[in-house]
């Protein structure tokens, strides 16, 4: 386990320093600099060659690029162009916001659509496997934000059961989990029957798998079957599913948050780019990217410690 | 395993059986109906979508205006049909030049030696680790909203899916039978490549491109809702939805004519897809979806 460890964290290091390095060089070759960005195209070269000194984009794209990683060890992401307030302390006072929205969508949606999967495996062709099977196929791949502004428009709007602006009133749990409800539901709706019919499918799998046989002929009951030997394998491609999904809930996160106006991730790049505020979004860029990397190295390390053959076979 | 996969017959035989399989029916017919109506979209408007008509603004549904008009009087059902042409206008370009690339880079990866496998899959999880609207936001932010940065965005981010999927179908297709058959008759690598493996990687790819569509064009949607996509008044289902996000106090409808597009074509394209899969190959079952 130890050398797999290892190895993988080495591979994500790896992938982290090329995706940077990747991020870099794509802005760098795509036209429109950060400094024309910021100041438009109307300013000075003196107030110019200032702020890309600032910014160090004087400097050889290599030490660029070098002197970017040496900062990013230390913390230092660069400064707000407006407030000069560290980008690293932003990003750090969003993340709570949208780490609370993915993790109350997946709180939500993972354990019921592994319930509804485990049910359609367990009782195959049965009314309640098709109305799963439908709904699953119907929920999956609607676009997010399609749901949060439904859920936005009947919900909060027409009906006003919820509401609709925010993140409630700071220090207020009740409050606060109050305006998580409808984001988050918009968020999860898809993974429920993702989940469901990945779980099913595994399932479905490993029930058909000799362990079960023989631990049917040993006449241990179903239930118990079911449940600590087939569910606790079927679980584990929910597991890399929702780390490699990853980026999709952050997608989804972004525009949820923009749609229900609640602070977070996505709604300072979104507010940044409108006021240009360039170290900011490249601040959050490299944040959802680096939680991206960290979420699918952790379910493979999951994986390999649920499953030996996974940590043998490299 | 056949020797190709998509040859006449068999192309009939795959139509005749995803049209045996009520999913697949209603999928195609759906897609169709997308298709078409995006293609005549011009013909078929009952209104210039981009007309302004201020004394009838902001009205609800009725028989000259199907689903009401928008702020500036425009007839949003007109708006909704022009808004697919957008939506198939980005997703077909970006399939196509993501399939491409990734058949390419898949093919290299499974059939070159080891290095250049590890190399090309280093890349594929390089740029698989950027999250793609949070990447595209950063480009945008640069050049400025436009949809051929949203072409190109989401042509890089989605190389990987392809490409993976290429790479797994080449390597095991490298020590099929038929394939040491022709080496030892002399084949050249092209024509292993060309005439052998590139037709029993392309069923799949049809799975995977019909499953991939919806993502591509809700990104869009979302894209153009956040202003980052269609310049107005360009209408797309995006800006549609952008614009009654807006007017959400005043009007329910501009919403529910952006949205309801954008899941008809997802359950479509879904359905599409499904079926298709369990007609070219059973083994890709719950490849779809999420990349």
């Amino acid at each position: 386990m130890l050398a797999y460890t290892i190895k993988r964290l080495g591979l994500s290091v790896v992938i982290t320093i090329l995706a940077i390095t990747l991020l870099f060089l794509i802005i760098h070759m795509i036209p429109g600099d950060p400094v024309s960005t910021m100041l438009g195209p109307k300013a000075s070269p003196e107030l110019r060659a200032a702020l890309e000194e600032k910014m160090g984009l004087n400097q050889p794209l290599p030490v660029q690029i070098g002197l970017f990683f040496v900062n990013m060890l230390r913390g230092d992401l660069g400064v707000d162009v407006f407030t000069n307030r560290p980008v690293s302390q932003i990003v750090f006072g969003q993340l709570p916001y949208t780490l609370a929205l993915i993790g109350t969508a997946i709180g939500w949606s993972a354990p019921l659509g592994i319930a509804l999967g485990c049910v359609s495996a367990v009782r195959r062709d049965s009314f309640i496997d098709r109305l799963t099977g439908i709904l699953s196929v119907s929920v999956i791949a609607v676009p997010a934000f399609v749901v949060s502004l439904y859920s936005l428009l009947f919900f909060a709007v027409q009906l006003k059961w919820f509401p609709a602006i925010g993140a409630g009133k700071s220090g207020d749990l009740p409050d606060q989990i109050w305006h998580l409800v409808l984001p988050a539901f918009a968020i999860g709706l898809s993974w429920v029957g993702y989940i469901a019919r990945l779980v099913r499918a595994s399932m479905l799998e490993i029930l058909g798998e000799n362990h079960i046989r023989t631990a049917r002929a040993f006449g241990l009951p179903e239930n118990w079957i079911t449940f600590r030997y087939a569910l606790r394998l079927a679980i584990l491609p929910t597991i890399t599913v929702i780390g490699v999904g990853m980026g999709f809930l952050l997608s989804a996160a972004v525009f949820t948050e923009i749609v229900f106006s609640r602070p977070g991730l996505g709604k300072l790049v979104i507010d940044s780019i409108t006021t240009r505020n360039y170290p900011v979004v490249m601040g959050s860029v490299l944040f959802s990217t680096l939680i991206f990397v960290a979420s699918t190295t952790i379910s493979d390390l999951i994986n390999a410690l649920a499953d030996p053959r996974i940590r043998n076979s490299t | 395993m056949e020797q190709t996969l998509k040859t006449r017959g068999e192309t009939a035989q795959i139509f005749h059986h995803l049209v045996r399989d009520p999913l697949g029916l209603v999928g195609l017919a759906i897609v169709s109906i997308i298709l078409l109506s995006a293609l005549f979209a011009d013909q078929i408007v009952p209104y210039d979508p981009v007309a302004l008509n201020i004394p009838d603004r902001l009205q609800g549904p009725s028989l000259t205006h199907l689903l009401g008009t928008d702020q500036l009087g425009r007839d949003t059902f007109s708006r909704m049909l022009m808004g697919g042409r957008v939506a198939l206008q980005v997703a077909l370009p970006t399939i196509a030049g993501a399939m491409s690339l990734g058949l390419l880079l898949g093919m290299i990866a499974g059939y070159g030696p080891r290095w250049l496998d590890n190399l090309i899959l280093l890349f594929f999880d390089t740029i698989r680790s950027f999250p793609t609207v949070m990447f595209a936001l950063a480009v945008v932010a640069l050049v400025g909203p436009s949809l051929n940065t949203v072409i190109l965005v989401i042509m890089a981010t989605s190389i990987p899916t392809y490409g993976r999927v290429v790479r797994t179908l080449t390597l095991s297709l490298k020590s099929a039978e038929f394939i040491t058959a022709e080496k030892a008759l002399g084949a050249t690598n092209s024509r292993i490549l060309g005439v052998h493996i590139l037709p029993n990687v392309l069923g799949p790819m049809a799975v995977i491109a019909a499953m991939d569509i919806p993502t591509i064009v809700g990104l869009e949607a979302g894209l153009s809702f956040l202003g980052m996509g269609v310049k107005p008044p360009t209408p797309s289902w995006g800006s549609l939805l952008n614009d009654g996000y807006s007017l959400i106090r005043n009007t329910p409808w501009p919403i529910i004519a952006g949205g309801l597009p954008l899941i008809i074509t997802t359950l479509g394209f879904t359905f599409l897809g499904e079926a298709l899969r369990d007609v070219v190959d059973p083994k890709l079952r719950g490849r779809g979806g999420k990349k």
